[in-house]
């Protein structure tokens, strides 16, 4: 299908208000869960922008940059889940504040 | 005309979702509007011509992670007490600071988003071309994503692992 | 005879070695032979170098080496002996020899009898060499030869600390003093190129015209430098506390030659000070005011040494005053009659306080001419010399000073009237001093007697007090000719008659107590008067608060290392900053994600052209 003359800077704008609302969760919540989650939500975002990016210039890097942080998201929540499980084991919680060894 | 309204319909799908999303304090319930919003932004991708992506969207994103995520949780078995201390954790005053910060990023990019003019798509972006494309002139970017997801099994292998403290 | 001239410095020195380095084995015999009979074979010498000066008066030069040599400065250690220069060697080593016989009766109980004679022989050495030097490098190697000894010998009982105390103000004092006339050796040799004595007298002939002003900044440096030494005003505070060392030290360095090494100063280099008329009045005045101030300070004194040292401050003065007005030779002939008659008093305290087991407080004496005649005797004969008797030495010398002083155009008559007061209160507490002491009830009861080797050199002092006067010291080629001139009649007769009337003020206040005055010395302002003649018209307390109390307050502050607090502020301000910047590292990762998107609203911002 063409064009359908939807407005490029809509689309945008929702990506841009989707990567906010992650955005906002992720500096919110203190459960590892619920921040992995908005890193998904803000990849999300970002991945629509690339896609939308993509259509209007009528290339397909669009989607093949999709495509990447598909894959990056992917690695990323594997490792992510792991780390929820080894935390989980050691401080017997999900709650990030208990892993904050590293202050000084 | 049906486009933009249902464009506009898919639009506010996602963002609902993705807000209930952020605010649960089930994680399950969270994730089942994760997927909804994914879904979502899929339909935005086949209304503009990227109909390969709305796909990938859906497979992978969320029928593979979201999937993973859901197992993991479910095997770490929160229960009820869980549900209680997020509702805990998410009181208003919390919200304030990176409400704040937010909107102004927000600002920003809506700033930036001034000039730019123009529909979303004029043709489609067939799987075909994004498949020369991407064995193409991506073909590294393709091998550098395989070793990406190598790093990624590999880690994950040895995180999950049960008794790491015993093995050091 | 002349070939023999460096036995005399350097008997006493290798004497002072051995003692130093092997005496710790040596029984106390030897060591007063070895110590005494050194400086008796320089006495020796210098007596058979006399008669032949004497038969031949020409100026004997003997150069030994080449001190040193940089550029066109070439000092030589080099002798160079005049008749000025046998008067003070004459000086140094009669006196000095009847000193070490006395200090080996006297000290003849104390441990560290070597050490004692170690001491006084080099001090004897360096005085020699400080006198028969011929340029005035090597001349201040002998002055700070003597400084070193004075303070090793006042500090003699070291296990004392204020003897320590006492020893090491002299030394620092004195050091002031040897600072001024290093600045005027400096100056004079960059003025006149040469240090040696007589090239200079030479040389300002022809660089200097009389009136110039680099001659008075010299030759007030070289003043500085003497007073230091001669215990003059300002530098005059160290001599009373110097009492702290043994008696003999104080007759033979703070009585009899030390002392007098200023006055020697001036008077060697006085053809450079003739061209310093200013300085000269300067040499006069200081001597004068010297004078009068020491003597209201001896007339409260009980200390039986310190009324003594303050009588020898009040009589360099005099010396002083001598060479300010030109009286070159009156100033040369005091300080030998001086020497004579101020050790006598001085041993004679010294019998008195061996006698009497270490009393030094006047009026816990008393009686003590029925017990103890020869110390009775030994003191009346120095004091009358002392206070300018007819008849005595001291007569003959303060006379001729104060008549010059009385003949100089312009201020004589005004320093004449000054002496003629500071003869008064001679007399008054020389012989305050010998009606409390010998006269009235005795409260201290003597234990022993003064034996052969104490008795002799007072017995010997006593003739020379007597007689010392009556020569002419062969000083005629040193100086330039004063003339002849005489004053009015009356003058002389007002000063023969000032001393005697001063010991009838004596006689009527202490011994037969028909004048009492204890209505006026215990009125407020007597006593005010009384204490502010006792502390030395404030000095010590002055010098107190002018430089030590400052000095101390410097170095306290300064013990906290300011300097240092800067760079110990930079680290602790360093410090606080990591302190409180580490805050921000509270290791939950909200922050640090807050705190990125923070960052990242910032570079947009900049980016976008906003900010």
């Amino acid at each position: 299908m063409e064009g359908l003359n939807i407005p490029f800077n809509h689309i945008l704008l929702v990506a841009c208000l989707l990567f906010s609302i992650g955005l906002m969760g992720l500096m919110i919540r203190r459960n590892i869960i619920f921040i992995l989650l908005s890193l998904e939500v803000m990849l999300n975002a970002s991945a629509l922008a690339f896609v939308a990016a993509g259509a209007h210039w009528g290339q397909a890097d669009g989607q093949i940059m999709f495509m990447l942080i598909l894959s990056v998201a992917a690695a990323e929540v594997a490792v992510g889940l792991g780390l929820v499980l080894q935390v989980q084991r050691r401080f017997k919680s999900l709650d990030m504040d208990n892993a904050n060894r590293m202050r000084g | 005309m049906l486009e933009i309204t249902l464009f506009y319909i898919a639009a506010t799908v996602a963002l609902v979702a993705t807000v209930l999303a952020m605010t649960r304090t089930n994680a399950i319930h969270a994730l089942i509007y994760l997927i909804v919003s994914l879904l979502a932004v899929a339909v935005i991708f086949y209304l503009i011509g990227a109909a390969f992506a709305a796909a990938l969207e859906i497979v992978i994103y969320a029928g593979a992670i979201m999937v993973l995520f859901v197992f993991v949780i479910m095997m770490l078995n929160l229960g009820e007490k869980g549900d209680q201390r997020e509702r805990q954790w998410l009181r208003p005053s919390v919200w304030f600071g990176p409400a704040f910060l937010t909107f102004i990023l927000f600002a920003e990019l809506l700033y930036m988003l001034n000039g730019i003019e123009g529909p979303a798509s004029t043709e489609a972006v067939s799987a075909k071309e994004v498949g020369l494309t991407l064995f193409g002139p991506y073909v590294l970017a393709v091998e550098i994503a395989s070793m990406l997801l190598l790093a990624g099994l590999v880690g994950s292998f040895h995180l999950g692992r049960r008794y790491l403290e015993r093995e050091e | 005879m002349s070939e023999l001239i460096w036995l005399i410095p350097i008997t006493p020195l290798l004497s002072s070695v051995v003692l130093m380095l092997l005496a710790g084995k040596f029984p106390r015999a030897l060591i007063a032979v070895l110590g005494s009979g050194s400086v008796g074979i320089s006495a020796l010498v210098t007596l058979f170098f006399a008669i032949g000066f004497l038969s031949n008066p020409e100026p004997v030069q003997i150069t030994y080496w080449t001190w040193m040599q940089v550029g066109n400065f070439a000092p030589t250690v080099a002798f160079y002996l005049d008749g000025l220069t046998l008067v003070m060697m004459s000086v140094i080593t009669g006196v000095g020899f009847l000193i070490h016989l006395f200090s080996t009766e006297f000290m003849e109980d104390d441990v560290s009898y070597a050490r004692y004679f170690a001491y006084l022989n080099m001090f004897v050495a360096a005085m020699l060499i400080l006198v028969m030097a011929d340029n005035l490098l090597l001349l201040y190697l002998g002055w700070e030869g003597v400084g070193v000894c004075s303070y090793l010998l006042v500090g003699f009982w070291y296990q004392n600390p204020s003897n320590g105390q006492a020893a090491r103000k002299a030394f620092i004092v004195t050091r002031i003093g040897d600072t001024a006339m290093a600045l005027g050796l400096f100056l004079l040799f960059s003025e006149l190129g040469t240090l040696d004595i007589q090239a200079m007298g030479e040389a300002a002939k022809t660089n200097w015209v009389i009136g110039d002003t680099m001659p008075v900044i010299a030759c007030l440096l070289l003043l500085g430098g003497a007073v230091g030494k001669s215990a003059q005003l300002p530098l005059q505070t160290w001599l009373p506390d110097a009492m702290a060392g043994p008696t003999p030290v104080s007759a033979l360095i703070h009585a009899a030659t030390m002392v007098t090494a200023g006055v020697y100063l001036i008077a060697r280099t006085h053809e450079l000070f003739l061209f310093a008329p200013p300085a000269m009045m300067a040499v006069a005045i200081v001597g004068l005011a010297t004078s009068l101030m020491a003597a209201f300070t001896a007339m409260t004194q009980h200390d039986i040494k310190r009324i003594l040292a303050y009588s020898t401050i009040s009589q360099i003065g005099y010396m002083f005053l001598a060479l300010g007005v030109g009286a070159w030779a009156a100033g040369i002939l005091h300080l030998m009659t001086h020497a004579f008659f101020k050790a006598l008093l001085f041993l004679g305290s010294g019998a008195i306080i061996h006698c009497l087991h270490h009393e030094h407080d006047i009026f816990k004496m008393g009686g003590l001419r029925t017990r103890v005649p020869v110390i009775f005797w030994s003191f009346m004969i120095g004091s009358a010399a002392l206070a300018a008797l007819p008849f005595t030495s001291g007569f003959f010398s303060k006379d001729q000073i104060l008549l010059n002083a009385y003949l100089m155009p312009g201020v004589g008559p005004w320093l004449w009237f000054g002496g003629l007061v500071g003869a008064l209160l001679t007399a008054i507490y020389s012989f305050r001093l010998v009606f409390v002491v010998f006269f009235g009830e005795a409260n201290t009861e003597p234990d022993k007697a003064p034996g052969k080797r104490m008795a002799i050199p007072l017995i010997v002092l006593c003739i020379l007090a007597l007689v010392g006067g009556v020569f002419t010291i062969p000083v005629a080629q040193v100086f330039p000719d004063v003339g002849e001139q005489h004053p009015a009649m009356w003058v002389e007769m007002v000063s023969i008659a000032v001393p005697l009337i001063g010991v009838g003020i004596a006689y009527l206040i202490f011994l037969s107590k028909q004048l009492n005055v204890d209505g006026l010395v215990n009125s407020p302002v007597g006593k005010g008067l009384k204490r502010f003649w006792f502390s030395h018209w404030g000095m010590d307390w002055l010098y107190d608060h002018l430089f030590v109390k400052p000095y101390y307050g410097i170095s306290a502050m300064l013990s906290s290392e300011p300097i240092d607090g800067v760079y110990n502020l930079i680290v602790s301000i360093n410090q606080k900053l990591n302190e409180w910047l580490s805050q921000s590292q509270t290791g939950r990762m909200r922050g640090y994600i807050a705190s990125m998107v923070f960052g990242l609203i910032f570079v947009m911002a900049l980016s976008l052209g906003v900010l």
